[in-house]
């Protein structure tokens, strides 16, 4: 069965494009872009909420996009099993709109950092990392002013195994030199419960190819081909 | 009913464990710098100002109260907010 994926746009979103290419021409899986207030459930298989902004980040970076019709059929998905994605500013409004805990708060630089970090992959039993293994270090960028992932019951989330991924330095170790924005236990990834829900600050859609890697990776391909093979051992 | 316009104010803040790394780099690089080493602490936040219509004064502040949670306008995760001031608008 081909699985079918649906790329959101906000008024605002930035990313949605790159996403759609990387799925479309780099992990050769039909993806729509669908515009917010167009998007229904049932036409797909699972759900991307990508990079930029929405609605002007007003108020706080994703609140406004949390209320939005889209994010109730988004909710249908998320309770069937379905994926349902968030990068970067979709993380943001995932936590908003309490798919996923924790919030996201100004990077203690207080500036909008752009560039390349270490992630290490911490669970891959969850919907974006389930073709990687526990350990992998991936490089990947990130462009935020607002990731500084913040939670209270950190314990929980250690105890339950939401972390997916958390920045790290080139061997694994979780240094506050590799901590680009002051983010509680270098949470760079979070999940929900049911390990179908996940928000990552990094941009894999701008990893996926090695022609734009500095290193010459391409690493984010593995969240997509993940998020196709969740799909398809669900179909 | 007679309703009356109301005018609310409210500050949205970091809690206490939420660091602020504006009110820190507030304190850190201009105040101590410039010699008001008294001031320990900074905290900085969001302020809304809400101009409305309800039956009488705790209504309004009800109002406010409920939309505040309701809609999420302060993050529970991370923020507590405080209503300022209520006044009646003249």
């Amino acid at each position: 069965m081909r699985v079918k994926i649906a790329v959101l746009d906000f008024p605002g979103s930035n990313c949605d494009l790159d996403t759609i290419h990387v799925l479309n021409n780099v992990i050769n899986i039909k993806a729509d872009l669908v515009w917010h207030n167009y998007f229904k459930e049932s036409k797909y298989d699972g759900v991307i909420l990508p990079g930029g902004f929405a609605f002007g980040d007003y108020l706080r970076a994703g609140i406004i996009a949390a209320h939005s019709p889209a994010i109730d059929e988004a909710r249908v998905m998320l309770e069937d099993g379905r994926p349902v994605i968030g990068i970067c500013n979709g993380f943001q409004i995932l936590t908003e709109a309490q798919f996923l805990p924790g919030a996201l708060l100004q990077n203690d630089t207080l500036t909008f950092i752009c560039k390349w970090v270490m992630v290490k992959v911490e669970n891959n039993e969850t919907a974006f990392s389930n073709k990687m293994n526990i350990g992998d270090i991936l490089n990947i960028p990130i462009a935020h002013a607002e990731g500084r992932y913040y939670i209270e019951n950190l314990k929980e989330l250690e105890q339950n195994n939401q972390i997916v991924f958390r920045y790290s330095n080139e061997n694994g170790e979780y240094t506050k030199d590799s901590n680009p924005n002051g983010s509680l236990a270098n949470i760079a990834g979070v999940c929900n419960l049911e390990r179908n829900c996940i928000g990552f600050m990094p941009h894999p859609e701008r990893a996926s190819e090695s022609i734009l890697s500095p290193k010459g990776t391409s690493h984010g391909k593995n969240f997509f081909y993940s998020m196709v093979d969740f799909i398809q051992k669900r179909l | 009913m007679i309703y009356s316009e109301f005018i609310i104010e409210v500050v949205l803040e970091n809690k206490p464990a939420a660091r602020d790394p504006v009110g820190e780099t507030i304190r850190r690089d201009l105040l101590a710098k410039k010699g008001y080493d008294m001031v320990s602490n900074v905290r900085s936040g969001q302020y809304l100002r809400f101009y409305l219509s309800a039956e009488n004064e705790k209504k309004a502040e009800e109002i406010i109260e409920e939309l505040l949670n309701k809609l999420r306008i302060f993050n529970p995760v991370t923020q507590n907010f405080k209503i300022l001031k209520l006044q009646k608008e003249s």
